[in-house]
């Protein structure tokens, strides 16, 4: 009992940090149908400044959480950064283009900053210092830490923020609006372009964020970090029903969830023919399923068509 | 207050409005009619900003309006009821209507706007918090006409408001059309529904393949028996 307590957990913990990368995804694909496929890279940009700012002030005596929100207030600009110039370079040029092209280009711009950090950071692992305190605390038998549960915390307060933002603000509803039908937001006034670079750099700031504690909860970050992460919170935000906030919220937790069950269970299972190194395997598999049974997602509805 | 000439709009090479001229004077409703694909909504679409024009100019209270940025528009004074209704499905009909202030930031103000809305269309009070996806043709046609005046525009365009709505739905619609215009409101109404349009309207426009046929004053275009045979279906 208390191994399903300590992997739900971890899955939940996992799941957390899912969902904020999902956000990206889904709140990009909401407003202008395009799978952001760089999304993944500017969370392993976030993980790799924060890390490099906590190592920098690793000795410098100050409190961890302070280096660490150091190390965030670093990152969060160069993210945010990083979104507003790849809308800007890379997708504006090609709004009216068909779908396929920004498709390649996100792909392209995925590669380009893949390599961009592997120039910057060099090809090597980089340990996170131990600034952050390791309390450990009991709960039904199972222990979880000082950070696992500052990580679900303020995913979830960064959550609730944005839905927020998105349901009870004017910017949330000329996203909104921008989302439905772009031609008749502009009639009402709505700069779109203006939306759709805040949506990018809202997504952006998630994803520091994600990348903060990606790296904060595996004590490690490199330079591929994102690919692997990206495709994993892109399949949850499919499996909540990509386009759909609460979807991505769910899905980023939902999959969070199998994955640690999975990895948890799948050697008792198979009587140890298959080891948790499967874990990967499991966000995958239920892509396929989704994509297979129920491609709209969880939450997501078929998209009417527009009048 | 509202000045065309020389209107050109062109999907590739196909010419849909050549070369038009008309205007719309200050507190007046004029409407716009012809048969489907006369050209009637290329004509409004490029007045709105919605479609680039290929040629020509339009003016608006002395200004040049023919290449504005499309979100601008509104703020001219400009405020387009489109063609299907176009609201937003999965916002309330009170954030819809707050959508059309979306320019305006005088809360208490908009907050009365809403109001006079309701006042306006009942219906829409009852279903104030309600998707507007969720109501019918005819409420969704009187929420895209309130998120139009919720921007206090100095002018409207309709672009055919009776289109797919039953009868009484279409009387209903044309009562508040007919007093927000009592009220002064400069109003171009395109329609394909001549009889109605031209009973509501001062002037009228016909057009026919992209060109203005006929103008007149909307009495004398309802007595034209080139108009009664063709439009009116005599």
């Amino acid at each position: 009992m208390d191994i399903f307590i300590q992997q739900v957990i971890n899955g939940l913990v996992l799941g957390s940090i899912y969902a904020l990368v999902a956000l990206g995804y889904t709140m990009v694909y909401g407003i202008m149908g395009l799978i952001n496929f760089a999304h993944g890279e500017v969370v392993m940009i976030g993980a790799m400044v924060a890390l490099t700012v906590i190592s920098m002030l690793s000795d410098s005596g100050l409190p961890g959480i302070v280096i660490a929100l150091i190390g965030l207030g670093a990152a969060l600009p160069v993210c945010m950064g990083t979104g507003f110039a790849i809308e800007r370079i890379a997708y504006r040029p090609l709004r009216r283009a068909p779908k396929l092209a920004p498709l390649i280009t996100a792909i392209g711009v995925s590669i380009v900053l893949q390599n961009l950090a592997m120039l910057i950071w060099g090809r090597n692992y980089h340990a996170f210092p131990p600034i952050l305190p390791t309390s450990e605390h009991e709960i039904f038998g199972a222990t979880i830490t000082g950070l696992q549960i500052a990580i679900i915390v303020i995913a979830a307060l960064m959550m609730a923020g944005l839905i927020l933002l998105v349901q009870r603000t004017k910017l949330g509803r000329a996203m909104r609006a921008t989302a439905e039908n772009p031609p008749i937001a502009q009639l009402m006034g709505v700069d779109i372009n203006r939306v759709i670079s805040l949506t990018f750099v809202i997504g952006s700031a998630l994803a520091a964020v994600a990348g903060l504690m990606v790296s904060a909860n595996y004590s490690i970050a490199h330079y591929y970090m994102g690919f692997i992460l990206g495709l994993k919170a892109f399949t949850a935000a499919v499996l909540g029903g990509i386009g759909n906030i609460a979807g991505a919220m769910l899905g980023g937790i939902l999959l969070g969830l199998i994955e640690s069950l999975g990895a948890g269970y799948i050697g008792d299972l198979t009587g140890g023919f298959l080891g948790s190194h499967y874990q990967d395997v499991f966000a995958f598999f239920v892509l396929i399923c989704v994509l297979v049974f129920r491609p709209s997602g969880l939450v997501g509805e078929k998209v009417a068509e527009r009048a | 207050m509202l000045e065309v000439t020389g209107l050109r709009v062109a999907y590739g090479g196909i010419q849909a409005v050549r070369g038009i001229n008309f205007h719309v004077a200050e507190g007046e409703m004029v409407a716009l009619i012809g048969a489907n694909g006369a050209g009637k909504t290329s004509t409004l679409k490029a007045l709105a900003r919605l479609l680039d024009a290929a040629g020509g100019s339009v003016r608006f209270r002395g200004k040049e309006i023919t290449n504005l940025v499309p979100h601008e528009l509104v703020t001219q004074g400009i405020a387009l009821v489109p063609e299907g209704r176009g609201v937003f499905p999965r916002m309330t009909i009170v954030e819809n209507l707050q959508m059309g202030a979306y320019c305006r930031s005088d809360q208490a103000e908009i907050e009365a706007d809403i109001e006079r809305m309701f006042s306006y269309f009942p219906r829409l009070k009852e279903r104030a918090r309600q998707l507007a996806g969720t109501m019918s043709g005819g409420e969704q046609q009187m929420l895209a006409i309130g998120r139009a005046l919720m921007s206090r525009p100095k002018m409207l365009l309709l672009d055919e408001p009776s289109m797919g709505l039953a009868p009484i739905m279409v009387q209903k619609i044309f009562e508040v059309i007919r007093i927000v215009a009592s009220e002064g409101m400069t109003t171009l109404l395109v329609e394909q529904n001549a009889k109605l349009a031209l009973e509501t309207s001062q002037r009228g426009y016909v057009m026919e393949s992209g060109e203005i046929t006929l103008s007149g004053e909307a009495s004398a275009l309802l007595a034209d028996p080139k108009v009664r045979a063709a439009y009116l279906g005599e």
